[in-house]
């Protein structure tokens, strides 16, 4: 139907839209740390580098959630996906253990898929096979692998561009978290807290794939805070990193979490407070030097890892603006912190917990009684997984809340001796946590720089999916019985929910296709994107 | 230090395999250590008694003492079991060793050695209380019966005798998590009894004593009770003697179910 005299200049505009997106589908490091300028796209982990897991879009909103439907569905090849996809002008980018596909959003067909045998003797030690996510830098694809390498695949065909060894998995290491993409460098942690392994955070070139810093989460001999641990423990110490982190882009500081201490619930054998494990640690982002440190949970015994994606953000707290950060932790506190120094603002439970009575002015807890794993086994608030876990909170900027998925659930905590063996589970202990009817979820809407409770929406059961955020007033969320649905960020009112028929441990994501907002989650071995 | 020490006795053990090499045919590797049954036992007792019984002869979890248990045909996948559970009933204690998970799955095997119990009751008479009873008005037994309650094909292999015993009762002591008995009540004033048969934040489904099928929104309930300590079985325990409930039990020990 298109007149003859009409085609060149739309053969032009075809070319030029394809010259134009071709150039556009580089991802420099300018586009990431200006994620709110393209709201269509979700270019980083937590859509911008301050981990707030919030899209400015606003077409789904209270008035039209009702009508949102499945626009299409793509299987994975493995189980309990646990993917926050990255999507670039209309390409969404997914991960699984070892395998990576870039898939059409329009369609849902995948462009292209790779992947890599996972070795025969390579065990998870703690945890599934899984992985949560690539992160996108330039023209490529950065891929973090169970058995330890980061991959940098061509962004347009899956094609390898590099490779590092990152760590040697027979030890008991591993790498399930998206990477960090900062300016140049590809920020990595690492799994491997119930194995004894000694946890670092890994700094690559983007470009070329040679190590740019190493941070040990354990200090060795001679360097500030070795003397929190005792003899040769520091080596077997633990503080793996496997939760992705956050970075401020004018401080140049990257900030992430750190885990457990290794036996996790024998604490006879690692006496001190064994930093920086249950800590977060504020990096230079040229150097990987130490800039602070604040650790949540002392000489944890209780697997109360602090690796969470932290929160940036700008508030006022006692008459002035403060540049903070904040993080609801495993260990049930919500903690405000300034991100430039990282002294303690403020700090409050926001879910039942019975190991502390509160915290002291510099944020320590102050231990209560009977907290400790014990042979016969004690109950103790919260469960070893935490009030919280791995999967992301939002912070939205519009409501000034914090949501945060949050697990109300005790366990009956056990400590035992355990011989560290390289390769092997070394954990002291265990739990035998609350049948399902004794425990439940929520949603929680917290005031952001005080973590007052604003609202919460009651789960089924503890939940093991992340929250999103949108401007058009919802929170997102999944629900361990498969249910995905959106909540009045405002008031917790539930407004639409779909059930997806399989587990949800993920994180929601949003973006545009063909100018029409969608939101993403997976539920088991499927990705789900919603439409209006 | 361990990890040196580990290395060190290794060099020296594979030093001497090599010298036995040369001078004579290979050696057999030694078997490995035998499962370590007294520390299984004592594990058994804190984390697995909880459900399974002191003497595993069941509770809220199936009786372990026989021969052949359905999920577990061999010791590999015992191990395996106990290892990882099974959800959502059966918590996995993948916090135990190697060595203690093989030393637990050797003690649950010398639990089928335990001699059969001596009931005191007839279960031929049993049967015929079993019929008068109206049992089978809620429960399928080898086949016959309406699928309300629990299956009973073969609670005799799943469930000790005072168990069984104890539920004739009072059921009430013995409910099963996924034999939840709930009420509803929906925003236009019905009021339905029901066993829970799935639920998730948004949706209840449950199924009434005339065995049909309800479920609804949350959001088009007025009240949802979850009556905890209550079940629709009546208790026994005033209505059968000493005697017949003796035959009752024993009647419902001996279904094993197929061979």
């Amino acid at each position: 139907m298109i007149r003859t005299a009409q085609r060149p200049a739309i053969l032009l505009l075809a070319f030029g839209f394809i010259f134009w997106s071709a150039a556009f589908a580089q991802v420099p490091f300018e586009r990431i740390a200006n994620a709110d300028k393209e709201p269509d796209n979700w270019l980083t982990y937590s859509r911008d580098l301050q981990g707030h897991r919030f899209s400015p879009l606003t077409e789904i909103n209270r008035q039209n959630v009702s009508r949102l439907k499945v626009k299409w569905a793509f299987q994975f090849p493995d189980q309990r996906a646990e993917v926050s996809p990255i999507v670039i002008d209309g390409i969404l980018y997914v991960t699984g253990p070892n395998s990576a596909a870039a898939i059409d959003g329009r369609t849902g067909r995948s462009l292209w898929t790779w992947s890599r045998p996972i070795p025969s003797d390579y065990h998870s030690i703690g945890f599934g096979h899984t992985n949560r996510g690539p992160a996108v830098l330039d023209d490529k694809l950065f891929v973090a692998t169970l058995d330890g390498y980061l991959f940098a695949l061509d962004l347009k065909s899956g094609i390898e561009r590099w490779f590092a060894k990152v760590l040697e998995y027979k030890t008991g290491y591993s790498m399930t978290m998206a990477p960090l993409a900062i300016d140049g460098k590809i920020v990595v942690g690492v799994s491997g807290g119930e194995a004894g392994i000694r946890g670092f955070i890994d700094a690559y070139d983007a470009k070329t794939g040679a190590q740019a810093w190493r941070f040990w989460t354990i200090p060795g001999p001679g360097e500030p805070g070795h003397e929190t641990w005792s003899g040769d423990t520091w080596k077997t110490g633990g503080g793996a990193t496997w939760v992705t982190g956050a970075y401020d882009p004018e401080l140049k500081l990257v900030y992430w979490g750190v885990g457990n201490p290794g036996p996790d619930w024998n604490g006879d054998m690692r006496p001190g407070d064994n930093l920086y494990t249950c800590s977060f640690v504020a990096l230079d982002a040229n150097t990987g030097k130490l800039r602070w440190y604040f650790q949540f949970s002392p000489h944890d015994t209780h697997d109360w890892d602090a690796t969470h994606v932290p929160m940036l953000f700008d508030a006022q707290v006692g008459g002035a603006k403060r540049k903070l950060i904040a993080v609801a932790n495993r260990n049930a506190f919500y903690y405000i912190l300034d991100r430039a120094t990282g002294e303690f603002i403020a700090g409050k439970p926001y879910a039942k917990q019975t190991w502390a009575k509160g915290l002291d002015a510099k944020g320590h807890p102050i231990q209560a009684a009977n907290n400790e794993p014990s042979k016969e086994g004690n109950l103790i608030w919260p469960n070893l997984n935490g009030a919280t876990v791995w999967f992301s909170p939002s912070y939205d900027p519009q409501t000034g809340f914090v949501y945060v998925a949050t697990r109300e659930i005790g366990g009956r905590y056990f400590k035992r001796e355990t011989p560290y063996r390289v390769g092997t589970f070394f954990a002291g202990g265990g739990e035998d946590e609350l049948p399902p009817d004794d425990a439940w979820g929520a949603i929680k809407a917290l005031q952001a720089e005080s973590g007052e409770l604003r609202w919460e929406f009651k789960l089924h059961s503890p939940p093991w999916a992340g929250v999103l955020s949108t401007a058009g007033g919802l929170v997102f969320s999944g629900s361990d019985e498969g249910n995905f649905y959106a909540l009045d960020a405002r008031t917790g009112k539930p407004l639409w929910d779909f059930q997806t028929g399989g587990v949800i441990g993920a994180n929601p994501v949003s973006f545009t296709i063909d100018g029409h907002q969608c939101i993403a989650i997976a539920a088991d071995r499927v990705l789900f994107v919603f439409a209006l | 230090m361990r990890v040196f020490a580990a290395i060190i006795v290794w060099l020296v053990l594979s030093a001497g395999a090599h010298c036995a090499a040369r001078q004579s045919p290979p050696v057999p590797s030694s078997p490995p250590d035998p499962p370590d049954v007294a520390a299984g036992k004592l594990n058994f007792e804190g984390h697995c008694a909880l459900c399974h019984g002191i003497d595993g002869g069941g509770g809220r979890g199936p009786s372990l003492r026989r021969a052949k248990l359905t999920r577990a045909a061999d010791d590999e996948a015992l191990k395996s079991l106990i290892e990882n559970g099974i959800s959502p009933e059966m918590p996995p204690a993948w916090f135990l060793e190697p060595e203690e998970i093989a030393g637990v799955a050797a003690y649950v095997r010398t639990l089928a050695n335990v001699p059969p119990e001596v009931l005191p009751g007839d279960p031929a008479r049993g049967k015929a209380i079993y019929a008068r009873s109206g049992c089978s008005a809620c429960h399928i037994l080898a086949g016959e019966g309406s699928g309300y309650g629990p299956e009973l094909t073969e609670v005799g292999a799943r469930r000790g005798s005072a168990r069984l015993r104890e539920t004739l009762q009072n059921p009430a002591k013995t409910v099963l998590e996924d034999f939840l008995f709930v009420e509803v009540v929906t925003n236009s004033g019905r009021t339905i009894r029901g066993i829970r048969l799935n639920e998730d934040t948004f949706s209840i489904q449950l199924k009434d004593q005339q065995v049909r099928f309800h479920s609804f929104r949350k959001s088009a309930l007025r009240d949802l009770k979850k009556l905890r300590g209550e079940t629709p079985m009546p208790a026994y325990g005033t209505v059968l003697s000493a005697a017949e409930l003796d035959d009752l039990t024993s009647f419902l020990a001996s279904q094993k179910g197929k061979p």
